[in-house]
C-alpha cells in the first residue's frame, strides 16, 4: 500500500518524521487533531440520522437505529478486521470472497453432509484464519504488495465457492434456522438479533487489541513507519502476518453472521463487500496510509453506510445504485479531508 | 519466521538490459506457447483456421477476437502501472462507456424498417470515449494533483462508477438493436475481426508515443523515482495525469467493443472483475507492479494468455468457474516469481542457465 503512493505523496512522507518529532511539545493539540476525523464521522452520522428523522415519518425510532446494527453486523465484523490491516498500511481485498466461501462451506457441510453446526463454525473460523495467515505469510516473506496477494486470494476464494457449487444452497439446519430467527427483546418493543452481539463482542475485543496490547501498538507503529518499527526492534514480520490472519478470521466470522442472516450459501454473496468495508474504514476516520485511526470510528463508518441505505429505502423513489454513488462520494470527501488534515499538520510543524 | 530484510526495496532492474528484455518477452511468449500446445494436444483441430463467409474462422481467431478488449485495457493499465500507480476502476469505466453508448443509441426495438439511433454513430462513439476519458482524467486529477494514493483514488471510482453506469441506463440492461454498431465488436475487415484492428491501432499509437518520443522514458523515470524525476525536469504530475486519462480512454474503447459484442449494456455486470484480469495481463506480460520499465507488447501477450487460459478451461470441459481458481494460482506464482527474493535466486541460477533457452 505504502509502495503505491510513492508517486503521489513522497514529499509528504519526507515530512512525516518531523511531524512525529514535534509530538511531545504539542501533545495537547496533537490529541485534538487526531480525534478530529472521529469527531467528523460522529457528527456526520448524527447529522444524517437527524436529517432522516426530520424528512421521514417513522425514521426516528429505536428500531430503525437498531436495524442499522442488525442489517450490517457482518459488515461491521469484517470492517473491524479490515481496520487493523489498513492501520498497518496494508489492504485486504479478499474479505468479501471469504464471506462467500464461508457461507458456501457452511451450507454444503450442513445440508449436504449433515455435519454438526459447532464443527462447521469451528472449521469455517479455522479456514478463514489460515487463509489470512497464508496471505500474510506470502506478503511478508516475498515482500509483495498486499493488494496483489489479496486480489489473488479474492479470486481463489470465489473460485473455491464455485467449485463447491454454482447454485445457491439453502440451509435448513435446525440450529441455524433457530439462530436466524431468534430476537432478543429490548425495551420499547424493539429487538436485535444474535449477530449484533457477535459484532459488539468483536468490537470490544478489537478495541482492547488495538489500544491495550503490544500487538495493537505494533500495528500502529508499522502503519506510521515500517522502517522505524523495524529499527525499534518491534516484531514487524510476526505482527504483519498476524494482522492478515486476524482479518481472515474476522471475515470468516462475518461469513458465519452472514449465513445466519441469509440462511443460504452462494458464490455471489457479499459481492464487492471488500469495497464497502474499506469505505467504512475510511469514512470511520482511519488514514489509508496507515498509522492513525480508531476501531470505534469504523463502527460509525458502518453505521453511516447503513444510514445511507436506510435513507434511500425510506425515500422510496431513489434507486439502490445511489447507495454506491453516495458511498463513493463520501469516501472521496473523507480522503480529501485526510489529505487536508495531513497537509495541515505538516504545515503546523513547518511553521514552528 | 525469517528476520525481515532491512533497507528499501529496489525496483527489479539490476540485470543488464539485454537479459531483462529477454526475460520480459521470452517468458510470456513461452507461457502462451505452452498453453496453445496443450490445446493442440487435447484438440488436434485447434490450430485450424478456415474461411467461412469470407471471414477467418477458428479457435485462434476466436481467442484473438475475445481478447481484444482486455488487450486494450491492459495496454492503458501498463502505462499507469509503469508510473508506479494502479487503476482498479477500468471495469467500472467499461460499464460507463457501454452505458453511454447504449443510451445514446436508444434501446427501442423497431420491427419494420431500419433502426434509427437517437444520435449518429460517430457522435455516439465520440461521446462514450469522451466520457470514459473524463473519468480517467478524474482519476489522474486525484492521483497527481490531489496526491491521493492510486489504489484509493481509483477505488472510489470503482465503487461509484457502477452506480453511475446504472444511473445512465436507469438500472436496466439496455439492448442495442442498431446493427451498424455491432460492427465494432463483431465486424470483419479483410477477413480479420475489426476489434483486432482497433487493438493494433492502440498498440501502434502507444508504442509510438512511448518508444519514439521521450514520453516512455519519462513514464519509467516517474515510476522508478518520482522525486528524482521531478528534479531532473520531468513534469511528473501532468504526465501522470495524462497517463490516467489514456487508461480511461482505453477502458472506454474496450467498453464500446464489449457492448457491441454482447449487443447490450449492463451497468452492473459489464466489465465485472475486468480490472483484475487487466492487472493479471500486465503482470503476466512482464511489467513489474513496482513501476519503472514496462512492455506494451508483453501486456498484449499477457491478455492473450488469459483468454487462451479461459478458452482452454472451457474446451477441456472443466466448469468455467474454475478459471478463477486457476487465475488466482497464476497470480500467486507469478507475483512470487517477480519478488526480489526469488529474482535474486534466479539471477544466481541464471548465470548457469543462460545458454539453455
Amino acid at each position: 500500500m505504502n509502495d503505491l503512493n510513492a508517486a503521489a505523496s513522497a514529499p509528504a512522507r519526507a515530512q512525516a518524521p518531523a511531524a512525529t518529532l514535534a509530538l511531545p511539545a504539542r501533545a495537547r493539540f496533537r490529541v485534538d487533531a487526531r480525534l478530529l476525523p472521529l469527531a467528523v464521522t460522529l457528527a456526520l452520522f448524527v447529522l444524517m440520522f437527524g436529517a432522516g428523522s426530520l424528512l421521514f415519518d417513522g425514521f426516528f425510532s429505536l428500531q430503525v437505529f437498531l436495524n442499522l446494527f442488525v442489517d450490517n453486523a457482518f459488515l461491521a465484523i469484517t470492517a473491524i478486521g479490515m481496520t487493523f490491516v489498513i492501520l498497518s498500511g496494508g489492504i485486504d481485498l479478499s474479505v468479501g470472497s471469504m464471506i462467500a466461501l464461508t457461507t458456501m462451506l457452511s451450507a454444503t457441510l450442513l445440508d449436504r453432509h449433515g455435519v454438526s453446526p459447532a464443527f462447521v463454525i469451528a472449521l469455517a473460523l479455522l479456514l478463514g484464519a489460515s487463509f489470512g495467515f497464508v496471505q500474510g505469510l506470502v506478503i511478508q516473506t516475498f515482500k509483495i504488495q498486499p493488494f496483489i496477494v489479496t486480489l489473488a486470494g479474492m479470486f481463489l476464494a470465489r473460485g473455491l465457492c464455485y467449485l463447491i457449487s454454482i447454485d445457491s444452497i439453502a440451509i435448513t439446519d435446525p440450529f441455524y434456522t433457530k439462530v436466524s430467527a431468534v430476537r432478543f427483546p429490548l425495551p420499547f418493543d424493539t429487538s436485535i438479533s444474535l449477530n449484533v452481539f457477535i459484532a459488539l463482542a468483536v468490537l470490544a475485543a478489537a478495541v482492547y487489541l488495538a489500544h491495550y496490547t503490544r500487538f495493537g501498538r505494533t500495528v500502529y507503529a508499522i502503519g506510521g513507519s515500517e522502517q522505524s518499527a523495524l529499527l525499534m526492534g518491534l516484531p514487524v514480520a510476526r505482527t504483519k502476518v498476524l494482522i492478515y490472519t486476524l482479518s481472515g478470521f474476522c471475515s470468516a466470522l462475518a461469513g458465519i453472521a452472514f449465513t445466519f442472516y441469509m440462511l443460504s450459501g452462494y458464490g455471489l454473496h457479499a459481492m464487492g463487500m471488500e469495497m464497502d468495508a474499506i469505505a467504512a474504514v475510511v469514512v470511520g476516520g482511519t488514514l489509508l496510509t496507515g498509522g492513525s485511526g480508531y476501531v470505534v470510528g469504523t463502527l460509525f463508518g458502518v453505521l453511516i453506510f447503513g444510514t445511507i441505505q436506510t435513507l434511500i429505502m425510506f425515500q422510496g423513489s431513489l434507486s439502490s445504485w445511489w447507495t454506491k454513488i453516495v458511498i463513493g462520494l463520501l469516501t472521496l470527501v473523507f480522503c480529501l479531508f485526510q489529505k487536508a488534515f495531513e497537509r495541515g499538520s505538516a504545515r503546523r510543524t513547518a511553521s514552528r | 519466521m525469517k528476520a525481515p530484510v532491512l533497507g528499501i526495496e529496489t525496483a527489479a532492474t539490476p540485470h543488464p538490459l539485454r537479459r531483462v528484455m529477454r526475460h520480459r518477452i521470452f517468458w510470456p511468449l513461452a507461457t502462451l506457447g505452452l498453453l496453445l500446445l496443450f490445446n493442440l494436444a487435447t484438440n488436434p483441430h485447434f490450430f485450424a483456421v478456415t474461411v467461412r463467409d469470407g471471414h477467418l474462422y477458428g479457435s485462434l481467431v476466436d481467442i484473438l477476437n475475445r481478447a481484444s478488449p482486455l488487450m486494450i485495457i491492459a495496454m492503458g493499465l501498463t502505462l499507469v502501472i509503469a508510473t508506479h500507480g494502479i487503476d482498479i476502476s477500468v471495469g467500472a469505466v467499461v460499464a460507463i462507456s457501454a452505458a453511454v453508448a447504449a443510451t445514446l443509441i436508444g434501446g427501442e426495438l423497431v420491427l419494420s424498417g431500419a433502426h434509427v439511433p437517437r444520435f449518429p454513430l460517430p457522435v455516439v462513439v465520440l461521446a462514450a470515449l469522451a466520457v470514459a476519458t473524463l473519468f480517467g482524467m478524474w482519476n489522474g486529477l486525484l492521483v497527481s494533483f490531489v496526491g491521493m494514493q492510486p489504489i484509493v483514488a481509483t477505488l472510489i471510482l470503482l465503487v461509484a462508477g457502477r452506480g453511475v453506469a446504472q444511473l445512465i441506463t436507469s438500472g436496466q440492461i439496455i439492448t442495442i438493436y442498431y446493427s451498424p454498431y455491432f460492427f465494432i465488436g463483431n465486424g470483419f475487415v479483410l477477413g480479420i475481426p475489426f476489434s483486432l484492428f482497433i487493438a493494433a491501432a492502440v498498440l501502434a499509437v502507444l508504442v509510438f508515443l512511448a518508444r519514439r518520443t521521450a514520453l516512455g522514458l519519462f513514464i519509467e523515470a516517474i515510476g522508478l523515482n518520482p522525486v528524482a524525476a521531478r528534479f531532473t525536469g520531468v513534469r511528473a504530475s501532468s504526465i501522470t495525469f495524462w497517463v490516467y486519462a489514456v487508461c480511461g480512454l482505453c477502458a472506454g474503447i474496450a467498453g464500446l467493443i464489449v457492448s457491441s459484442n454482447v449487443k447490450s449494456a449492463d451497468g452492473n455486470n459489464a466489465g465485472l472483475l475486468l480490472e483484475l484480469d487487466a492487472i493479471l495481463a500486465v503482470v503476466l506480460g512482464g511489467t513489474s507492479l513496482s513501476g519503472g520499465r514496462f512492455t506494451l507488447l508483453g501486456s498484449v501477450v499477457g491478455a492473450l494468455i488469459i483468454q487462451t487460459l479461459t478458452t482452454t478451461i472451457y474446451s477441456v470441459g472443466v466448469p468455467p468457474e474454475v478459471t478463477l481458481v486457476v487465475k488466482a494460482l497464476v497470480v500467486f506464482v507469478v507475483s512470487i516469481l517477480q519478488s526480489d527474493r526469488i529474482r535474486n535466486r534466479i539471477a544466481a541460477l541464471g548465470q548457469i542457465g543462460e545458454a539453455a533457452p
